[in-house]
């Protein structure tokens, strides 16, 4: 047990070890233990307020853990790592916002290097580069105010897959998509992972449309953690006690899973 | 007037510039705030008899950093800003009750510009410390150019994408500050061309023209300031041969072109209007 679990630290792209995190001494999860591996695509899934988010804040180094060690690449998180790349929730980005998607991308690569840099064109490079990555090269020139969710996301993608990094960070990329976009993105994020061995950590509200990409998820809910294998984290007794109230795992004929117990708590106290 | 066409086209060459940061961060009220704030500390300078251009640096720049530092992030500071413009305001009307002389043409300088004066020491009976007009203007102007080329891209980058910005490691609450003291400085010397009531005119309407016509920030830049500059020269050109204010050419000029641009520009740009609602 021991010696498997130090071969799994070794090739862990995140390593977790009693972490607890939260705002001012007020705990928000505690005790987490989990490694993630390199060139994994996991999901982070919770109700709102779990903690997911600080989860993305610790590993960028923008918040101390109150508890525990974490490693990323095995380092001591720290900000302006270039080997994570980030996308957040919430950009300014609005319908007046008229500037080509790739200046933006561009920024990405270069937005941190102090003075002009009118002589340095290797960021150009490198944006139209990202942009043929994630199948957004056609957007270039575009206006930011002007493309849809979906396009944006690509774009925001591309922003993060420009340095290189051996770490994605994607805050709620989904939330604004309808089904047939939600499911584009979803398999390209995939594609990004298995071809770049890229390590995606992405946060979304629903585990269904990404299950069959799914190597590992984290689930977080009353102050707790739980990871593993979809398979093993996501069963009614696990879940019962994660969020300590009976919850049953119900499967249908293609796989998907419905979690009963939890996610309609909300609308029950409404009626 | 040959020192008003040099202090215009400095003034004009910086509005411009600064003016694109204050719409792509969507500054506009801080800009507006921190020149009425000048306001009161050029009322203060009359006070003390010294020139009113040190007050407006000195009251704008505390202004700009207090707003800064009481809200980190760009997109919740309206109401630090109502604080602040609230508070030195105050000691605005406090300075105009202390000052006992009778120089109304001062105040109206201020308020909508008078770009003439630049010629002479600002305003003749008041010490000027050695640096006057267009001298005082030149230093400020290639101080604020400089501090512009080494921030550019963390600015531009944190103005665009904050979040993406801190976690990149570029200080954004510090990049904060200085653009607020771009602000201040820009809209110190812009004073002295429009004044504190039309500074929309040089540090925002040629901005927003250039952000209607360019996609990239470095072409919006060289449009800004090419707007910016037509509108104080011509302006100065047609004020020269008639009896009223420069100011009142500038903001016309300028709020012209920006019409034109806005209702001519949707035809040329239809391809783009798509925005699909997930």
């Amino acid at each position: 047990m021991i010696s498997t679990d130090n071969t799994g630290s070794d090739s862990a792209a995140i390593s977790a070890e009693n972490l607890g995190a939260g705002y001012g001494g007020n705990s928000v999860w505690r005790n987490a233990s989990f490694d993630i591996g390199r060139g994994e695509f996991v999901a982070i899934i919770g109700p709102n307020g779990a903690g997911k988010t600080t989860l993305f804040r610790l590993l960028l180094g923008l918040l101390q853990p109150l508890s525990g060690r974490l490693e990323i690449l095995r380092e001591v998180p720290r900000r302006g790592n270039p080997k994570i790349g980030y996308v957040p929730q919430s950009h300014a980005i609005d319908s007046d916002t008229n500037i080509a998607a790739i200046e933006l991308v561009r920024l990405g690569f270069s937005g941190s290097k102090w003075g002009f840099g009118l002589f340095h064109q290797e960021d150009r490079d490198a944006a139209a580069e990202a942009l043929r990555a994630v199948g957004a090269l056609d957007l270039a020139d575009r206006s930011l105010g002007q493309l849809s969710g979906g396009e944006l996301q690509r774009i925001f993608l591309a922003e993060a897959l420009v340095s290189n990094p051996d770490i994605l960070l994607l805050d709620e990329p989904l939330s604004n998509l309808d089904i047939r976009r939600e499911n584009d993105l979803i398999q390209l994020v995939n594609k990004i992972v298995r071809t770049r061995k890229v390590t995606a950590l992405l946060i979304a509200h629903h585990i269904n449309p990404l299950l069959p990409y799914l190597d590992r998820v984290v689930y977080m809910a009353n102050g707790k953690v739980a990871t593993g294998k979809p398979t093993d984290v996501l069963t009614g007794p696990n879940l019962s006690e994660l969020y300590g109230v009976r919850i049953e795992v119900l499967h249908d004929s293609r796989g998907n899973l419905a979690i009963v117990g939890i996610e309609d708590t909300q609308d029950e106290h409404e009626t | 007037m040959q020192n008003a066409y040099e202090g215009g086209t400095l003034v004009a060459i910086v509005a411009g510039i600064v003016g694109y940061f204050v719409i792509l961060r969507r500054s506009s009220f801080a800009a507006h705030s921190l020149s009425h704030i000048g306001f009161a500390g050029a009322a203060g300078a009359a006070v003390l008899g010294v020139n009113p251009v040190y007050g407006l640096l000195l009251f704008s720049t505390v202004g700009g950093t207090s707003m800064a530092v009481l809200s980190p992030r760009a997109a919740h500071r309206d109401v630090s800003i109502g604080l602040v413009l609230a508070f030195l305001l105050g000691t605005g009307a406090l300075f105009l009750t202390l000052y006992v002389g009778s120089d109304a043409e001062l105040a109206y300088s201020i308020l909508f510009g008078e770009i003439l004066a630049i010629s002479n020491n600002w305003s003749q009976p008041l010490s000027c410390g050695g640096l006057c007009g267009v001298q005082l203007t030149a230093i400020a102007s290639v101080i604020l150019l400089a501090a512009v080329a080494i921030v550019y891209r963390p600015l531009l980058f944190a103005s665009l994408d904050e979040e993406v910005a801190e976690a990149k490691g570029l200080p954004t609450a510090q990049l904060g500050i200085v653009f607020m003291l771009l602000i201040a400085v820009a809209t110190s010397i812009a004073v002295q061309v429009v004044g504190v009531l039309l500074i929309f005119s040089l540090m925002v309407t040629p901005a927003a023209i250039a952000q209607q016509l360019a996609k990239t920030p470095i072409r919006a830049l060289i449009i800004s300031v090419a707007v910016a500059l037509i509108a104080t020269w011509l302006g100065l050109f047609i004020a020269f041969f008639t009896l009223y204010p420069v100011s009142f050419y500038i903001t016309t000029i300028v709020f012209v072109l920006y019409i034109v641009v806005r209702f001519t520009k949707p035809a040329m740009n239809k391809r783009g209007v798509r925005r699909v609602v997930p």
